[in-house]
């Protein structure tokens, strides 16, 4: 007779590789028109790695308050030192669920396509793409706590000589803080911190980006909603020096988004647009010299607003991908083919140069 | 010439050329250092309309946000006057924007603006529309003018009627909360009353609106069904508000009636106040004010 001590193993076992191969089935069919638990997408992270282990690395380059790891996919071939490099995050406002979504979506169609599209393979061997799931991964875990918790958009960090909880990440970065559109009332939405880069978020980014800015051509953040491309800055008295140029990549990127599902996203600074806010992170990025510094705000205009639905989750991401392949592409092209011109006009340069140069010596 | 000059013309004209075909993009190139910032005050928001030198006087950038945030109220107006269970109307677009300055009666805006209808998902067309946003000394609700051609072709009589009929003589009274859930699903039973609820909202919505505004119905947190009275359903609201600018989710409770043919009207709305420190709903259940017959605000 098998005794309860054995009967209860056996039973575990039995449940353990079940479940096991559940989770397995479950990570293979990994269901991107879907929104997922943080657990689930750490799980997914690491599966990404685990089975793209020649064009994908995670890094962990930050703790968040409450001490979960703040971590970014690496995707890209042929690596090198000084390697050019895209940036892109995804959750930094924790209700805006359809953007982490983008970030997995995003990942699962370059690791889809990049050995048969001949451009991404290209550009992944030139350029190295960080994205970074979410961003604010305290503040998500809290919007999926129940439903009174869902619309919240800080992190959690705790007030300091205040009753609150939370800062707005996106109000925390050192660039034009907490000079408008943000608060130093630690109970509102846009609270931007005891100062800039109070927050463990932000200077994960910022301790991570900024001693690589220079190698940085793209700096992308993804948020929802409105369904427009932000340029920097946000802050009405300064325009970026290339302001021209990104408009214009802009609005190539909202045409790219408006082929796929007829969908109109509107271009401009968020001065022009929304409204002045200090601290942001695309202007910390310009601000350092990332020329290439773009929010986007995903679906829709209103109608669901943050509870964007599921049935909105592929469709969103297909125009969001083709905008922001738009900008990659330029940003690439621009960066090595015009370079490649100019090393090929100094080398005939140089030949020609000592040609003649021998021809007077004779 | 001699070989040596001729080098030398050749070697500068190369060395000049190859400069221009080099690439203009420069990496880490700084921007002017920034002006000291002007002021802290959240009141920098209201900045006025910037008038493009290239537009004529009054002449608005349509996508920018002077036009935007006019163009929503107009939305809140149409979705009082003509929002029901089975209609929703929608802001598409911006065509056209004017600014005119009427002094200390305010500013009004004259816009160019198509409309969606969400429910049967019919394009309006075209609508002209104009916004009163009355001067600093008067704090009333933004008053809205509209023509609208494509309004007169809905027709959601049928599916009004069956639903009416149907709460009105159901033995129990319809609840529901979360409308949409946290997924952004809508179960199909509950759809009509979360229009309702928008619809309900959209009295809120252009009431609290301002140049300074932009409010969408985040979510009906609950809704429950009150008796029947003079021919029209009851229901007391739950509501979230997401206001753009500041971010904040503004809680309202209120009292909607509606029949097919009297519309949607609101009565007791009441703004809640921000819970800092509660963790459940239920902790921030504030006593029901009792039910006075007071009319619309």
């Amino acid at each position: 007779m098998v005794t309860p001590g054995v009967l209860v193993l056996l039973l575990t076992l039995l449940r353990a590789h079940s479940f096991t191969a559940r989770v397995l089935t479950e990570l293979r069919n990994y269901d991107y028109t879907k929104y997922h638990p943080l657990p689930e997408i750490m799980t997914w992270m690491q599966q990404m790695e685990t089975e793209n282990p020649e064009i994908l690395s995670t890094t962990v380059y930050g703790r968040s308050y409450e001490n979960r790891d703040i971590q970014f996919l690496k995707i890209g071939l042929n690596p090198h030192e000084d390697k050019k490099a895209i940036w892109m995050d995804c959750g930094i406002h924790a209700r805006e669920w359809i953007s982490p979504a983008f970030c997995q979506y995003f990942v699962k169609e370059i690791l889809r396509t990049y050995k048969t599209d001949t451009k991404v393979e290209h550009m992944l061997k030139n350029l190295d793409l960080y994205v970074t799931p979410v961003l604010n991964l305290d503040g998500y875990t809290y919007t999926w706590k129940d439903n009174t918790t869902r619309l919240w958009r800080k992190n959690r960090s705790p007030g300091t000589g205040c009753n609150c909880t939370g800062t707005d990440l996106n109000r925390n970065f050192d660039a034009f803080w907490g000079s408008t559109g943000s608060s130093s009332d630690c109970c509102e939405e846009i609270y931007h911190g005891t100062e800039a880069k109070s927050e463990a978020e932000t200077r994960a980014v910022v301790d991570f980006v900024g001693p690589r800015s220079k190698d940085f051509l793209c700096f992308l953040s993804i948020h929802s909603y409105s369904q427009m491309i932000l340029v920097p800055y946000a802050h009405p008295n300064i325009k970026a020096p290339n302001y021209d140029e990104l408009m214009e990549v802009a609005n190539d990127a909202a045409k790219a988004i408006k082929a796929v599902h007829g969908m109109d996203y509107i271009v401009g600074s968020s001065v022009d647009l929304l409204y002045p806010a200090g601290g942001t992170s695309i202007g910390w990025a310009r601000f350092m010299g990332i020329p290439y510094s773009f929010t986007f705000e995903l679906r829709d205009k209103g109608e669901h607003g943050f509870v964007l639905p599921e049935d909105q989750i592929q469709p969103t991401c297909e125009e969001a991908y083709e905008g922001v392949r738009a900008i990659l592409t330029y940003v690439h092209d621009k960066t090595f083919y015009s370079a490649a011109a100019s090393l090929t006009a100094t080398l005939w340069t140089t030949l020609l140069a000592s040609w003649l140069t021998n021809a007077t010596l004779l | 010439m001699s070989r040596p000059a001729c080098a030398l013309w050749v070697s500068a004209l190369l060395f000049l050329s190859g400069d221009g075909l080099a690439s203009p993009f420069q990496p880490g190139t700084e921007p002017p250092a920034p002006e000291p910032p002007e002021s802290n005050l959240i009141e920098d928001l209201e900045v006025p309309p910037q008038f493009d030198g290239a537009m004529p006087r009054g002449e608005l950038v349509p996508h920018h946000y002077p036009a935007q945030r006019a163009a929503k109220v107009v939305e809140h107006y149409l979705n009082t006057r003509y929002g029901s269970p089975y209609r929703r109307v929608h802001l598409h677009q911006v065509h056209k924007a004017g600014l005119e300055d009427l002094g200390q009666a305010g500013n009004k805006y004259h816009l160019e603006i198509s409309l969606k209808e969400v429910v049967s998902n019919t394009d309006l067309g075209p609508c002209s529309a104009e916004v009163l946003f009355s001067g600093e000394q008067d704090q009333r609700a933004p008053q809205v003018q509209c023509s609208c051609e494509g309004l007169k072709k809905l027709d959601t009589k049928a599916e009004e009627e069956a639903l009416f009929q149907k709460l009105n003589s159901s033995d129990s009274l319809l609840s529901g909360s979360n409308i949409p859930d946290s997924y952004g699903h809508v179960a199909p039973e509950m759809k009509p009353m979360w229009k309702l609820g928008a619809a309900a909202a959209s009295f809120v919505m252009l009431n609290e609106s301002n140049e300074g505004t932009l409010y969408n119905m985040a979510q009906v947190a609950n809704f429950t069904q009150l008796e029947t009275e003079n021919d029209q359903l009851r229901f007391k609201y739950h509501i979230l508000l997401h206001e753009m600018i500041t971010q904040e989710i503004l809680h309202w409770k209120l009292l909607a009636t509606w029949s097919p043919a009297g519309g949607v009207s609101v009565s007791q709305t009441e703004l809640q106040p921000k819970c800092h420190h509660c963790e459940t709903a239920s902790a921030i259940e504030i006593p029901e004010a009792t039910p006075s017959p007071t009319s619309a605000s």
